[in-house]
């Protein structure tokens, strides 16, 4: 079988799997085109996801455990764009907040350049304690007051500083401002990932490992706890959408019509409609981040890549910065992840923190980017949507395994009752087996680098 | 001539599937002797005393110890019949104290060490003060001292030395000559390789300048001293 | 100003719950130092071997308790910690066979070893799921307290009480017998030292006829014994959640790497840096500052440096600063 016809090859399967989802309600498929479609718009994002992870893992061997941090402040983002200001949030505590934050971030400056202006001894470290605890202090002093103006607004429904959708009471009809959010969320993902860049690149490689997954925690908590700008865990819902709603589409006489010539009842073409809809928007982002970062990585600066992750001794004896690059697509792969989690909170509609697990947002993008092929961005996309099926479908699965195992056996016998839980957590079990399996017998991944 | 007691016959090989960097070459250490390896840089000197440790593929000739075929057997095997190793760089455990060391190096015996140790601090009576140091505090001649020492713990049949003065200053190396001396007045046939030929020359019973894996010259280290094609390649006139 | 009630409510708050909480994190990260010394890699599977070894001990403690033994004022776990670590000791070895002896053989890159270790907490966790469920699980029993507050209150006759909990006193106790065992190990014996020796230095090790697989075995046996005291320490004294030990890998990293990884004495000294960091930037220290400033200037609010939910963001701060300006650990990292 030549390189290609396997591809393609793998790529029908692929597809195929998706397909019968769609159609045949045999063996553990549902038969939906609306849970298919739902599967694919979900495996869209992973496959994004995936992509950032490449680029840092396949090309530069860098090894993030953070995912979830960053995709999570893309969904920050999404919030924080799309949503209209809460009114009154500015003035009851907006700008305290807003000059508490500018003021933390002067105490930083401020210590940085002390430090660098002091010679090193007691005196420096003196500085730099006095500095920093007096900035802290007096940060926390401006900042809490502004929080507790915001979250004094409304809490039932607010308490929470909004965004910048200008559209007010009809902030809905703004969709396009989701749409916008996207990039912002890349935008935020990529200011976190340099300041753990700076801080971790450069030392041994496990450390990175660590510290973003450290990131993310507290990425995590902080979107968590600070209602002012997230609402925490009691959630932010109704974000807008750039899709209509399915509501307005079924009130809608050319659509109902339209629908019924295709023999579909208007409240299924609804929900198709508007997730065929969310799929052709992702699908033209997949494909042009698929395309950037194919173009990027056959330019020099993408040849010097792979020079630097194959060889970094000799590529830093070439006088190549290996950190500097390190740092770029770091923050480069990060970017693009939060775009996909500014894109997740959209078409979920609402913010929800705790949703974010690290086995779910970080792991799971491994194994996609693992079993894809590291190296290679088709590989990687299609291990997203290979993995994002398999994630979907295992559940399905390990009921129909409880049931082939427990036939007969007394509901209350001990590996029953066990059994009867094993769909949730056969998912873990498969995809950490996986993952073993495919970096144990071909660890370059169905789709290898060229 | 008798077979040596130890001897790496005509071996060609390299590193894994690297490329050969030995070419026939032959070095051999008898019993009670002083055999040193020289010659310029990149010549494989060290490459030649790995070889015949068994740290490299040696794809035909063969290394015989006491007439034995040792070839096929790993350098761990080696030890435990009879060969004692000191690498040129990170030859000591250096988070571990100095008897610790000499402990580590006595791993494979089962008998009573105390005796050999004794022995070890009788040859370097530095080691004997800082025994309860981390190894790695020690100075550069201190520490290949205690190399030697965790070397000689298994009671070697024959000891190798992988350029035993690399880095060190000349007072200490001249040091370090005396105690290989010592210690091959013990009986312990020595082999090693030298990047000071002069003063290695001059101690060495017999000697080997390789060039380019090969062996281009042999004799005692009397002898190369004093033959004109060495003193003008090698010791600089 | 109050002094005695002042030392008795820090102790109360702050230095009782941090050292059973550093003595839980210095298990811990001992048991990812010795695995980073011996075979190179930051495991993160340790979080869930440490949940793993504490179901199997839970799993013990019920069936003990069905059986009727107890151990009077000291939970029954303790009695059960000895299978709980045969259990966690074989699986460690079943996934050091099927699993990372391939990628040893193979001398693959340490950053490899990290991606294998993470299929691994994948497989972990959901064994532990599987054996024990999801659910929060309380599995200390025997006496709750060796002094509670109210019997130090009416004792002492002081307005702030100290409260130790028996779990706690276990804690520290456990932690000393482990860590004294664990140094004698190293120290003293042969195989300790052995072990080392290949930590230190690999190469001469194998020339100095030190077999590497036994000190591999050796290392996991110690490593799953490390965590499942860790483990179920932890659990006694709060509770047992698989999804809880995933997240003290991070602390438990912290501590290793602040105290410099690879390196025992770094580990525990780690641990207690990371707890009392976390304990008192987390604590609100109004009820301490009343009692010793004076009335004019008493604070008005908690005075709490940061909310409980940010504690991972101080174990994360420590780490961050310790890798800006000191990489290497407060103790010299890389061996054991």
């Amino acid at each position: 079988m030549s390189f290609s016809l396997r591809n393609t090859f793998l790529v029908l399967f692929v597809a195929g799997l998706y397909v019968l989802e769609g159609t045949t309600d045999f063996w553990i498929f549902s038969g939906s085109p609306d849970s298919a479609l739902k599967m694919l718009n979900f495996a869209l994002i992973s496959a994004i996801m995936a992509l950032g992870v490449n680029l840092q893992w396949g090309f530069a061997g860098l090894f993030n455990v953070g995912i979830m941090g960053f995709v999570a402040l893309g969904g920050l983002a999404a919030v924080l764009i799309s949503m209209p200001p809460t009114e009154g949030a500015m003035a009851a505590g907006g700008w305290r907040v807003l000059l508490g934050l500018v003021m933390g971030a002067a105490t930083i400056v401020l210590t940085v350049l002390v430090r660098a202006k002091m010679p090193a001894g007691t005196a420096r470290v003196l500085a730099t304690i006095i500095l920093l605890v007096g900035g802290f202090f007096l940060f926390r002093w401006v900042f809490d007051g502004g929080v507790e103006g915001i979250e004094a607004i409304n809490p039932a429904l607010f308490g929470n500083i909004g965004g910048l959708n200008f559209g007010g009471e009809n902030y809905k009809d703004y969709g396009w401002m989701a749409i916008v959010a996207w990039p912002v969320g890349g935008l935020f993902a990529a200011a976190a990932a340099w300041v753990i860049g700076k801080t971790a690149l450069g030392l041994r490689s496990d450390y990175l490992a660590i510290a973003t997954l450290g990131i993310a925690e507290i990425i995590l908590a902080v979107i968590k706890n600070e209602d002012w700008l997230s609402r925490g865990v009691k959630n932010v819902t109704g974000l807008p959408r750039p899709v209509p709603y399915e509501i307005d589409l079924q009130n809608d006489p050319g659509f109902t019509e339209k629908a019924a010539s295709w023999g579909l009842d208007p409240m299924t073409a609804s929900t198709l409609y508007v997730k065929i809809g969310y799929s052709l928007l992702f699908t033209v982002f997949l494909i042009a981040l698929l395309w950037l970062a194919q173009r990027a990585l056959s330019s020099p600066w993408g040849r010097m890549m792979r020079a630097i992750r194959d060889n970094e001794t000799a590529a830093e004896a070439m006088g190549k910065d290996v950190t500097a690059r390190h740092l770029q697509i770091f923050i480069l792969g990060s970017a693009i992840c939060g775009i996909a989690g500014a894109m997740m909170v959209t078409i979920d509609g609402q913010l929800t923190p705790t949703t974010y697990q690290p086995l779910r947002f970080t792991f799971l993008i491994w194994v996609m980017v693992i079993v894809g092929g590291s190296g290679n961005n088709f590989g990687a996309v299609l291990g997203g949507f290979l993995v994002w099926w398999l994630w979907v479908m295992v559940e399905p699965l390990g009921l129909w395994i409880a049931d082939v195992t427990t036939a007969g056996l007394d509901p209350t016998n001990w590996f029953a009752i066990r059994m009867s839980e094993f769909g949730a957590h056969m998912r873990l079990l498969t995809m950490g087996i996986v993952m073993l399996l495919v970096l144990r017998f071909s660890p370059r991944g169905l789709m290898p680098e060229k | 001539m008798s077979e040596p007691f130890l001897i790496g016959d005509t071996m060609t090989g390299g590193y894994g599937k690297g490329p050969d960097i030995l070419h026939g070459c032959t070095i051999a250490v008898e019993k009670g002797e002083i055999a040193v390896i020289v010659g310029p840089n990149g010549a494989g000197k060290s490459t030649a005393m790995k070889a015949v440790f068994g740290m490299l593929n040696v794809h035909s000739g063969s290394v015989r110890l006491d007439g034995e075929d040792i070839t096929a057997l790993s350098p761990q095997d080696r030890v435990i019949k009879g060969m004692g190793f000191v690498p040129q760089v990170r030859n000591i455990f250096g988070s571990m104290t100095v008897e610790e060391n000499l402990e580590m190096g006595a791993f494979i015996r089962n008998d009573d060490i105390k005796q050999t140790m004794e022995q070890v601090y009788e040859l370097f009576p530095i080691l004997r003060d800082k025994r309860n140091q981390a190894a790695g505090e020690l100075s550069g001649g201190q520490r290949q001292q205690v190399a030697v020492g965790r070397a000689l713990m298994t009671q070697p049949k024959v000891l190798m030395l992988d350029e035993p003065t690399a880095g060190v200053s000349p007072i200490v190396m001249d040091e370090l000559f005396d105690r290989i001396i010592e210690v091959a007045r013990t009986g312990i046939p020595i082999l090693m390789v030298e990047q000071n030929a002069r003063q290695a020359l001059e101690i060495a019973d017999k000697a080997y300048v390789l060039v380019q894996g090969t062996n281009a010259h042999t004799g005692t280290g009397k002898e190369l001293l004093a033959n004109p094609e060495v003193r003008a390649s090698f010791l600089g006139g | 100003m109050d002094y005695l009630n002042a030392l008795v409510a820090l102790a109360n708050f702050v230095i009782v719950p941090g050292l059973a909480y550093g003595a839980q994190l210095a298990i811990g990260a001992l048991g990812v130092t010795m695995i980073y010394g011996v075979l190179r890699f930051s495991n993160f599977a340790h979080g869930d071997t440490m949940a793993f070894g504490t179901a199997i001990t839970i799993l013990f403690t019920w069936l003990f308790q069905s059986w009727g033994i107890s151990l009077g004022p000291l939970p029954t776990a303790l009695l059960a910690l000895p299978f709980g670590i045969a259990g966690c000791a074989l699986l460690v070895l079943g996934t050091d066979r099927v699993v990372y002896k391939f990628y040893r053989a193979q001398k693959a890159k340490p950053v490899i070893l990290v991606i294998v270790s993470l299929g691994v907490m994948f497989v972990m966790n959901g064994i532990v799921r599987f054996v024990i469920g999801v659910r929060d699980i309380n599995f200390a029993d025997g006496e709750r307290f060796i002094i509670s507050a109210r019997d130090f209150k009416e004792m002492t006759g002081l307005d702030e009480g100290l409260a130790i909990k028996t779990t706690q006193m276990i804690t520290v106790v456990v932690a000393i017998i482990v860590m004294a065992l664990l140094f004698y190990f190293l120290n003293k014996t042969r195989t300790g030292k052995s072990m080392r020796a290949f930590s230190d230095n690999e190469d001469l090790a194998l020339l100095s006829g030190i077999n590497p697989e036994r000190v591999v075995l050796v290392t996991w046996l110690i490593v799953a014994a490390l965590a499942t005291t860790a483990g179920v320490l932890y659990g006694l004294d709060k509770s047992f959640k698989a999804f809880t030990y995933f997240q003290l890998l991070l602390p438990i990293f912290a501590s290793a790497i602040v105290g410099g990884i690879g390196n025992p004495v770094g580990a525990i000294a780690g641990g207690f840096t990371i707890a009392f960091a976390e304990v008192t930037i987390t604590y609100a220290w109004k009820k301490v500052l009343t009692y010793v400033m004076p009335e004019s200037l008493e604070p008005d609010g908690l005075v709490q440096l940061l909310s409980t939910d940010y504690k991972f963001a101080v174990s994360f701060a420590i780490l961050i600063i310790v890798l800006l300006f000191k990489p290497t650990g407060l103790f010299k990292g890389q061996s054991i």
